[in-house]
């Protein structure tokens, strides 16, 4: 099926060089908006109900937020995608396709299509904040991060335990010191202002990772101030 | 080991197999023989994938005894406890076991939702008393979450984790706290990916294939609770929720509908997922 790529900022999902993006055509029967603003471009995009599926990265807000929203019966050819990716971790396989009740099923089958033959691994859900692996995760690096604050265990047994005990290939608290707990904090706090449920509310630990990052911030703009 | 059921048989294989004399004290003679029975067949595949001889086995199964006699338990330095979760029962195991087993003998429990403190003040030996919970399937898994009682001595957690060592497994200590870490952890987790089907935020396959492709999880949280089964799930869980009364640890409705409707998982034929066959893990 042949597609083609708009760029529409940087892209999350798809940082660097990536077969997907390398196969894009000029003209195609999906087109593919990557990039942090590719939900404004729906509306500028001309011959949209030509097109069997247009494909907008999302970030963490649903879909609707670019579409609009009616009464439950809200869908067309329009739908949302993000490659999942923990912080500054790289971008896993994994594609989440988020769909609409009225969505077309030729458009999911599209979406799946051109995802997959890029190499990726499709699963698809409905317009929820978080959509799935977020959604599902969020809570329990939050859970571990202020069980390590109440001394449940140290850090190296908290993740040998799950490790060990579970399988995960990686512990919660060397998984967000990897892909960044700052990160961590963007996402649970927006996943908070989504759902309004305390267990997103971002742990003590990310909240002073943020902080931290804010204060360099301020702090290397300060510097170059003084030495400009 | 006092208690033969999937744990009891699991831990009294991996106490046999490095090496240590293996008592399994059980009321019911039909669940010892299971267990034996069981454990007979775990040791027969592993002479089949090579990993022991069949002398090994055989010297491994004259070490491994079973009793309805709880007098039978009076040489052990060691009782590891993998009874029914239920605090009476516990308490009512240990009194009986206190006044068989010598002295310096130390008491552990099997547990994974109750408080070892709470266990270990029905035991008569509260210094001498720690958590040890293995994981399932016992037999092969390595890790055991270690917790001293708030009397425990440190000699008594010492020699505890030396044992577990011995036994060849990967000790890790927590806290006496409800869940200690695994369940702590993987209950609520496992609650979310239910309230997402609930939700309909996305369908069961989707959920599990998400978190294996996404993190990397060699299984997804539907996958798991079908293998663990609905009905073991809401015992843990309500256990759980009980002490800390956290949101996710509620049970949410889904699974009790499920097992009203028979959908208990792979021991029914039909969880989150229809199955066909079952059996006991490795070997």
């Amino acid at each position: 099926m042949k597609y083609q790529i708009v760029r529409a900022g940087e892209s999350r999902s798809f940082p660097e060089d990536h077969p997907l993006t390398a196969g894009g055509q000029d003209s195609g029967e999906v087109v593919i908006i990557i990039g942090a603003d590719a939900g404004k471009m729906i509306s500028e995009y001309k011959d949209r109900e030509r097109k069997i599926a247009i494909l907008v990265e999302l970030g963490t807000e649903c879909l609707g937020t670019h579409t609009g929203e009616r009464r439950g019966e809200e869908g067309s050819n329009v739908l949302g995608f993000a490659r999942f990716r923990l912080g500054g971790g790289e971008p896993s396989k994994l594609v989440e396709v988020v769909r609409q009740p009225r969505t077309p099923e030729s458009a999911v089958a599209a979406a799946r299509q051109v995802f997959e033959s890029a190499g990726l691994q499709v699963v698809v859900c409905n317009d929820f904040a978080g959509r799935i692996v977020d959604r599902l995760v969020r809570p329990y690096y939050n859970a571990a991060l202020r069980r390590l604050d109440e001394g449940l265990a140290s850090a190296a047994d908290l993740d040998t335990t799950l490790k060990l005990g579970l399988g995960y290939p990686e512990g919660p608290i060397e998984l967000l010191e990897r892909t960044g707990l700052a990160h961590h904090y963007d996402v649970t706090q927006a996943l908070f202002e989504a759902c309004g449920e305390a267990a997103y509310a971002p742990a003590r630990r990310a909240r002073v990772a943020k902080q931290r990052q804010e204060l360099n911030r301020q702090g290397a703009k300060h510097a170059k101030k003084l030495n400009d | 080991m006092a208690g033969s059921g999937t744990m009891g048989a699991g831990i009294a294989i991996v106490a046999a197999r490095a090496g240590f004399r293996t008592v399994v004290y059980d009321t019911r003679a039909d669940a010892l023989a299971r267990a034996r029975k069981q454990t007979e067949g775990f040791f027969a595949k592993s002479v089949e994938r090579k990993k022991l001889t069949q002398d090994q086995v055989e010297r491994i199964l004259s070490g491994l005894s079973g009793t309805t006699d709880i007098a039978a338990l009076a040489a052990c330095d060691i009782v590891i406890e993998a009874v029914f979760e239920d605090l009476a029962v516990k308490h009512g195991l240990l009194a009986q076991l206190d006044k068989v087993c010598p002295p310096h003998a130390i008491f552990a429990s099997n547990t994974s939702t109750l408080s070892i403190t709470e266990i270990a003040a029905g035991s008569g030996r509260e210094d001498r008393f720690v958590g040890m919970h293995f994981c399932l399937p016992a037999q092969l898994m390595k890790l055991v979450e270690m917790s001293p009682g708030l009397k425990t001595s440190g000699a008594a957690f010492q020699a505890a984790w030396d044992f577990c060592k011995a036994l060849g497994q990967t000790p890790v200590k927590t806290r006496d706290s409800p869940g200690f870490i695994l369940n702590y952890f993987l209950i609520p987790f496992n609650n979310d990916a239910i309230r997402l089907v609930e939700a309909g935020v996305a369908a069961p396959a989707d959920i599990d294939r998400a978190v294996k492709a996404g993190l990397g999880y060699a299984m997804g949280p539907l996958e798991l609770l079908d293998l663990v089964g609905l009905d073991t799930h809401l015992l843990v869980a309500e256990a759980l929720f009980a002490s800390t009364r956290d949101p996710r640890a509620a049970v949410p409705a889904l699974v009790k509908q499920m097992i009203a409707a028979g959908r208990l998982g792979r021991k029914t034929g039909e969880g989150f997922y229809k199955y066909e066959g079952s059996g006991m893990f490795g070997g």
